[in-house]
């Protein structure tokens, strides 16, 4: 009796991962092949052979320039991009045990747009300062709703609803910076403004793929702690998880990430949002999804992006295609957890 | 009382925003006992529990565990002697019963040493107990209240901890289950010689389990004993304001309350 019920307890776990692992890399795969149309695919095609050969420093005449200034960088900036917002989001959805609790209805990336803005348009900084306080003004929001939705108790409701107030305030903000700012700073000011992987330089990238070094083996540690968190804060408390503590490498982690991402790409509609439910989904739900998330929000990144550049007349860039997609499965999503009485 | 036991409440305070839930509470819990904690509505009674784990930190006063204070235990480590069963756990959309289960080891799990044979075991050990073996593949969406009850029970044995605390596990449940639920613990306690101290909302079935009561009334510890100590006619009108009679229970011999209504007065 005993044994048989160890084998069907093994046996279980062994189809969850069996799932985990085949979807993982068939979406790895998926990521690699988007990585190369990124980088074949332009004005002019390129053959792989020729892409491999130029990324491996061989020098062949017209190719270098496309591919090492223009298509490397993008497609480079699409993947971290996408990664670090999949993975972000995710992390928040899981946390707040809602998917509607992601860092774009909260107002945590307005919030760090609004800090580099200022930093861009008011006091002209260096781009390094408009980093740092683009993650700093992330975190101050982040304690800014805990504070206004603690009320009577901790609820996720109100934490949601509370987050969609404060993205109202910062969108407004961030319309009148836009407005007093110097004509010639708006340029860079856009950056921040919409998505796009447009005119991306390989060195602007260095401190996104540093965080992302640093971030996202501390999250997959701390994966385990955040599936406790799932089954509500006294269950946590009670399986001897140290859930404040926890909180706070998941919060600063994934804000770090988002920041330094919004930093290079601007905000990319909906894939923070988007990427951890798709995961889950395909994933079988319960499992943690922190790597799959991230290859999913990379899929969406570099997807988007490719349909963005080919598919129409005119040239997309990457938020509105994702902004498309993103919107009915927004509502979908609202309807889906009103029927389970969950919103 | 024995002055051996394990866990000890001394002048516990507990408050929510200023105001004051528990008042003084100075108790020992019995080892090796079913204890049960009784009382009207909001008169503390979950509270306790929370104040008495980790889960709320009180204002004043100290629950300790072998003579140490719980709050400076390292949190796993007080995760494998306590276990805390929570009223409306959450439960995470589409997860395997056997994943769920398997949750309640974390506090023996680190990064380092993962899952081992000893994991496996205590799983289906406590699925087993709890009669939820045949479930291990099926979503917890798809089960009824009283499976899943038994299968949160499971994942708090999984925990293998010598003192187990559960918040009302009968709520909710058909009359049939809540007295599943009860055997199912008294087995536990029996076979496994764990503490149990629950709070539990039926003064009948309370009498019937408890090898030992507690009583709250507005915050305080108003009497405590064994079911015929607690359990009587004054007491209960003391506790919950409710007149009654009290006689014997035909099957298991423990007191029996008969409530008295204003239409139904002999």
């Amino acid at each position: 009796m005993m044994n048989s019920t160890i084998g069907r307890i093994r046996n279980e776990r062994r189809k969850r991962f069996t799932r985990r692992a085949a979807v993982t890399s068939a979406l790895f795969l998926l990521v690699l092949m988007l990585c190369t149309a990124m980088l074949m695919l332009g004005n002019t095609i390129y053959p792989v052979q020729d892409v491999v050969r130029v990324l491996l420093g061989e020098e062949i005449a017209g190719m270098m320039f496309a591919i090492e200034t223009i298509r490397l960088p993008r497609m480079l900036a699409g993947l971290l991009a996408g990664i670090a917002f999949g993975i972000a989001g995710n992390t928040f959805q899981t946390m707040l045990r809602n998917p509607l609790a992601n860092p774009d209805i909260l107002g945590i990336t307005a919030g760090s747009t609004v800090a580099a803005l200022v930093c861009i348009l008011l006091l002209q900084t260096s781009r390094a300062t408009v980093s740092v306080s683009a993650i700093i003004a992330g975190l101050v929001t982040v304690v800014v709703i805990y504070f206004l939705s603690r009320g009577n108790g901790f609820s996720i409701g109100r934490l949601v609803l509370v987050g969609i107030g404060i993205q109202a305030i910062l969108s407004a903000t961030i319309l009148y910076l836009l407005m007093i700012g110097a004509q010639e700073d708006l340029p860079n000011a856009m950056r921040w403004m919409s998505g796009s992987l447009n005119g991306v330089q390989l060195h602007q990238l260095v401190p996104l793929a540093i965080s992302m070094i640093v971030c996202i083996p501390l999250l997959v540690f701390t994966g385990r702690h955040l599936l406790m968190l799932e089954l509500g804060e006294s269950a946590a408390l009670s399986l001897g998880v140290q859930t404040d503590r926890t909180r706070i490498v998941l919060i600063v982690a994934s804000v770090i990430m988002l920041a330094l991402a919004t930093a290079v790409t601007g905000p990319i509609a909906f894939v923070a949002f988007l990427s951890g439910p798709i995961a889950k989904r395909l994933m079988g739900e319960g499992s943690p999804s922190i790597i799959g998330s991230g290859l999913v929000g990379a899929t969406l990144v570099l997807g988007a992006d490719l349909l963005g550049q080919f598919a129409f007349d005119v040239r997309y860039p990457v938020g509105v295609i994702t902004g498309m997609m993103g919107a009915p499965f927004l509502l979908y999503l609202l309807i889906r957890m009103n029927r389970r009485g969950n919103l | 009382m024995n002055t051996k036991d394990r866990l000890h409440v001394e002048g516990l305070e507990a408050a929510y925003e200023n105001k004051t839930i528990l008042k003084d509470i100075q108790l020992k819990v019995p080892d090796g006992r079913i204890n049960v904690i009784i009382g009207a509505n909001a008169c503390g009674k979950s509270t306790l529990l929370k104040a008495m784990s980790r889960l709320l930190k009180p204002v004043g006063g100290v629950t300790t565990l072998d003579g140490k204070a719980i709050h400076t235990i390292p949190p796993k480590k007080l995760a494998r002697t306590l276990g805390l069963l929570p009223q409306s756990p959450i439960v995470p959309e589409g997860i395997t019963v056997a994943d769920l289960v398997g949750r309640g080891r974390f506090p023996h799990q680190s990064f380092m040493r993962s899952r081992t044979k000893e994991d496996d075991h205590a799983v289906a050990e406590a699925m087993e107990m709890m009669n939820i073996a045949d479930l291990a593949e099926r979503n917890i969406d798809e089960l009824s209240g009283g499976q899943r009850q038994r299968v949160w029970i499971a994942m708090a044995l999984t925990q293998e901890t010598d003192i187990l605390f559960l918040d009302e596990p009968t709520t909710f449940l058909d009359i049939t289950y809540q007295v599943e639920i009860l055997d199912m613990l008294t087995d536990l306690n029996r076979k496994q010689g764990t503490t149990i101290l629950m709070v539990l909302h039926d003064i009948n079935l309370s009498a019937r389990y408890a090898d030992y009561m507690f009583a709250l009334k507005q915050g305080e510890l108003v009497t405590q004993g064994t079911p015929q100590d607690v359990i009587t006619s004054e007491q209960i009108k003391n506790i919950f304001d409710l007149d009654c009679e009290v006689i014997e229970d035909p099957v298991s011999k423990s007191p029996l309350i008969i409530p008295k209504g204003r239409h139904h007065i002999r």
